[in-house]
């Protein structure tokens, strides 16, 4: 492996969040009763015409703008190819010349991917089919067919072979995944499809020109996403240190058996015959409409959580502050800050127990500010503070305060502290001894004590604290 | 019924006044239809209950003082690939055997709205591709005027059902002449409006870059009323133009005084000597009305033909593909999709539709699209581009509609060529997207009605009226 690099081009499939379809009043919703979403031009009854859907041009705008891109004039053009989900027998999406182009992504780890266009097309229905061998349509018994999906507005973005590592092209998806849902373009779900990724991936001697690559269909989750490119990987390159060929193929992931297979190779691929799609006219987006789009961009992710992890400390590339960025919870967090809190204690106290509350969660900013002022003032133990906190989320907000005092977690004093820790001393000759003399070990026994003694209210480390300054 | 009532606005004016009832007007349509259509066959459905209950109900309007719309009581007879809710819609094809539309097409909304009464649906050459209507599959047409001759097509059962009096108007769809010439054949007039006038919501698609909806009539004052209640904006069809329907009835009377007639020196030859001598008659009917004649080249004219038919089934490949068996239509079962789609496909259409999509299919194919496709959609640009220039010099041109008089059945339809040549003077209009008409002007060989074109730039629909008006006068004396 270390002689070899490996090279990711990733296409993603994004279905819009629009209320109707691409070219039909029809609504666009997941999950309702099959076939019920469809109209003359969703199922290319004869006679029916497209009418370009303005909502699923501007969300497709906000994608392009978000990943940098040049939003263009541009046109639609015919796929021609026969499957029994596509009813005209030809999709509709953009070829020669799509909305957008040329942009790029920054991963958390600093590589830019360069976009190379983002453009509109329309889905496909989606097939059922019963009996025979493993849900293929081969070999099947019969086949059933529900149109609801049929002509969702899709993006598909097409980035560029920048990545490296299967890491990289995990980050990628998830850095994307989290500017759709930022800007309001997708729900971007892998597992419900609403996002779909197929990888391209090629082997090389760093330095060589691009080696032949395959296309891997079927990855159903950012974890196979890595698992799949590290197999392929694999495979081509078993296949050229035995000094055969990389043969250029569609491969399917297979989650169970953890391989890719071939699906078809590049001489068996459609003539899809595309041309110039004559039911819609050409789409020029004008200047204003893009610029009001530009402007009414809402911070994306990377940014916010440069900003997030200025404020709380927190390492930019950590876990918290990549979770609360992406659940949107990162401006409360700031509020919890104005309202006199620690913004510190609040990232982790939401990361940890905010994951259902969205973007506007139920405990008022000042509620939990109340918390972690309780808590930097050595008020509340760890533990303490945890269960203060569950009483919170319970309630829907509340004076920490009055719960951690009803729940009989009286605020411990520094002199009631220190008269705790002389009683411990007292009482444990044999264990402060052994501390006393430097056996940091026997600390546990104190502290324990101390514990017991307090009945769990006093906080450890202040008391850890007060016996080290007792050592002599 | 009187002459008179062979002017669909003369009828519509007795109803809306009352002289005569939207019923009465439909059973004299209806009894012509029981008399002659066994012999013409320009139907594939007769409405005789629906359309019934729609004389009616403009009969309740006019008794009730509402307004009953300005084509009140007209009967119409559709083409039969505009689709009608309820009704079977054909297109001449085994391939959409026992379909029937959940939508009405915008025209047929339209023509409603107006108070227009549909008679029926009429054959065509199977999904419009013809010159004859030959090449239906629930047979031929004949033509009125001599049921030894074809009416013309695609269109041939609305010209016909026209020229025989079943309706007062007739709905065609013309991509490449298939409502001018059939007009010219059966000696109404036909209209191909500007590209986008008429919605094409509802219309089986053909080439649709190409095809337009447009009325047969009687007279040319029929037509600009039909087009005045069925063009304009349609926010369903994204090619529609825009903007409201023309204006034509008003300017109809104002004459050619001052017009730039313009005669293409280079246009193809091939028009029989009868007709010929038909255009230079309205040549002279121009002159005579104080139009001037001009002299014009439109060298790209000649090369109409050959790309239409790179461009017209190119679109049809694709058009075409959704009839696969699989939601609507006929399906011959088969143990897998892909036997099902041959078979289904095999035994749905006819030689000529088979033969278009094969020619489609390829001219799109990788490797030769530039060759093919890409090259016709450039000889497209040039032609739009003489016409543009052509229109420069001149306000409207005049042609030939059809290069012969109607002739008789089996004719062509061994030489599939030949028949292709019958559209050598309509297509180029299709192409650029421009207004073209045929307007009866005398009679040629046999005694057969000869169409003369009247072809005018982009939005010029009423100066193009205003000639056929004043040919239509001349001609009849």
């Amino acid at each position: 492996m270390a002689d070899w690099e490996m090279v990711v081009g990733l296409e993603v499939h994004v279905e819009l969040a629009t209320a109707t379809k691409l070219f039909s009043a029809s609504p666009n919703r997941f999950g309702d009763e099959p076939n019920t979403n469809i109209d003359p031009v969703t199922l290319g009854l004869p006679g029916a015409l497209p009418v370009l859907n303005r909502q699923a041009v501007e969300l497709a705008m906000r994608i392009g703008l978000a990943l940098n891109c040049t939003v263009q004039p541009c046109t639609f053009h015919r796929k021609n190819y026969f499957y029994p989900d596509m009813p005209k027998a030809y999709q509709i999406s953009q070829y020669d010349v799509p909305l957008n182009v040329d942009g790029w992504l920054d991963l958390p780890d600093g590589t830019r991917v360069g976009i190379e266009r983002a453009h509109m097309e329309e889905d496909t229905g989606k097939s059922t089919h019963l009996g025979g061998a493993g849900g293929r349509i081969h070999g099947s018994d019969s086949s059933l067919i529900d149109f609801n999906r049929a002509g969702v507005p899709l993006v598909e973005i097409v980035g560029r072979p920048d990545i490296r590592t299967a890491e990289q092209a995990r980050q990628y998806v998830g850095e994307l995944r989290a500017i759709l849902v930022a800007v309001g373009a997708s729900d971007a779900k892998m597992e419900e499809g609403s996002m779909r990724v197929d990888a391209n991936v090629s082997m090389r001697r760093p330095g060589d020109e691009l080696g032949t690559r395959c296309e891997i269909k079927n990855v159903n989750s950012v974890r196979s996403l890595g698992r799949a490119i590290d197999y392929e990987a694999h495979r081509q390159i078993d296949l050229l240190e035995a000094g055969e060929r990389v043969v250029q193929q569609t491969r399917h992931w297979d989650e169970t058996d953890g391989r890719t297979h071939t699906l078809r190779s590049k001489e068996d691929a459609d003539d899809y015959r595309y041309f110039l799609e004559p039911d819609l006219v050409p789409l020029a987006p004008e200047d204003e409409w893009i610029e009001r789009v530009r402007a009414e961009l809402p911070a994306l992710p990377a940014a916010r959580r440069t900003r997030l992890a200025e404020a709380t400390g927190a390492l930019v590339t950590g876990e918290a502050i990549a979770v609360v960025v992406e659940r949107g919870q990162d401006d409360y967090v700031l509020a919890v800050g104005a309202a006199g809190g620690d913004v510190g204690r609040a990232l982790v106290h939401v990361k940890e127990a905010f994951a259902d509350q969205g973007t506007m969660p139920m405990v008022p900013p000042e509620d939990l500010a109340g918390l972690t002022s309780l808590e930097t003032g050595g008020k509340l133990t760890p533990t303490q503070a945890k269960q203060v906190l569950a009483e919170l989320v319970a309630n829907g907000g509340g004076d920490a305060a009055a719960i951690a005092a009803a729940k009989g977690f009286a605020a411990m004093d520094i002199g009631a502290l220190e008269s705790l820790v002389d009683h411990v001393i007292a009482d444990n000759a044999g264990a402060w001894a052994k501390f006393a003399g430097g056996e940091d070990k026997a600390m546990g026994a104190l502290v324990g004590a101390a514990m017991k003694a307090s009945k769990g209210q006093a906080d450890g480390a202040a008391v850890t604290a007060l016996l080290r300054a007792r050592r002599p | 019924m009187d002459e008179g009532y062979r002017s669909a606005l003369d009828l519509a004016d007795d109803v809306r006044n009352g002289r005569q009832t939207a019923a009465a007007v439909l059973e004299h349509h209806l009894a012509a239809i029981e008399l002659r259509e066994p012999e013409i066959h320009a139907f594939n459905t007769v409405l005789v209950d629906e359309a019934r209950a729609a004389a009616a109900a403009v009969d309740a309007a006019v008794a009730e003082g509402r307004d009953p719309g300005p084509l009140a009581g007209v009967p119409v007879a559709l083409k039969d690939n505009m689709c009608t809710r309820g009704i079977p819609t054909t297109c001449s094809s085994k391939i959409l055997d026992g379909w029937r539309p959940p939508y009405d097409a915008t025209v047929v909304e339209r023509l409603r709205a107006a108070g227009a009464v549909v008679v029926g649906k009429t054959n065509l050459d199977e999904f419009a591709m013809g010159s004859s209507t030959e090449n239906s599959a629930f047979g031929p047409t004949r033509n009125p005027l001599d049921v030894t001759r074809v009416p013309g097509g695609s269109s041939g059962g609305s010209a016909a059902a026209v020229a025989a009096g079943f309706a007062a108007v007739g709905l065609g769809s013309d991509t490449g002449g298939s409502i001018r010439q059939p007009a010219a054949l059966c000696g109404v007039v036909g209209v191909k409006t500007t590209y986008g006038v008429v919605s094409r919501y509802g219309l089986v698609a053909f080439a649709s870059s190409l095809d337009q909806i447009g009325p047969f009539t009687h007279t040319v004052a029929d037509a600009a009323a039909v087009i005045e209640a069925i063009g304009g904006h349609d926010p369903a069809d994204s090619t529609s133009i825009p903007q409201p329907a023309p204006v034509l009835t008003a300017t109809l009377g104002d004459g050619v005084e001052g017009l730039r007639v313009g005669r293409i020196t280079d246009l193809p030859k091939g028009a029989d000597p009868d007709v010929e001598e038909r255009v230079e008659a309205a040549f002279a009917a121009l002159v005579a009305a104080g139009a001037t004649v001009v002299d014009v080249q439109v060298p790209a004219f000649t090369y109409g033909l050959t790309a239409y038919y790179l461009i017209a089934p190119a679109e049809a490949s694709s058009n075409l593909a959704r009839y696969d068996g699989v939601r609507y239509g006929l399906r011959v079962e088969a143990p897998d999709t892909n036997t099902m789609y041959m078979r289904t496909r095999e035994a749905g259409f006819g030689d000529e539709v088979k033969r278009r999509i094969m020619l489609g299919t390829y001219a799109l194919s990788a490797g030769y699209y530039d060759a093919y496709y890409g090259k016709a959609l450039k000889v497209r640009r040039l032609i739009a581009d003489d016409f543009a220039r052509a229109y420069q010099q001149a306000d409207v041109l005049i042609s030939p509609a059809s290069p012969s008089v109607a002739f008789p059945l089996g004719d062509k339809t061994d030489n599939p060529l030949a028949m292709y040549l019958c559209d050598t003077y309509t297509i180029p209009s299709n192409l650029s997207g421009d207004p073209a008409m045929s307007v009866p002007f005398g009679r040629g060989a046999d005694g057969l009605p000869v169409g003369v074109q009247v072809l005018a730039p982009t939005l010029g629909e009423a100066t193009m009226f205003r000639v056929a008006q004043t040919l239509e006068d001349t001609a009849r004396g």
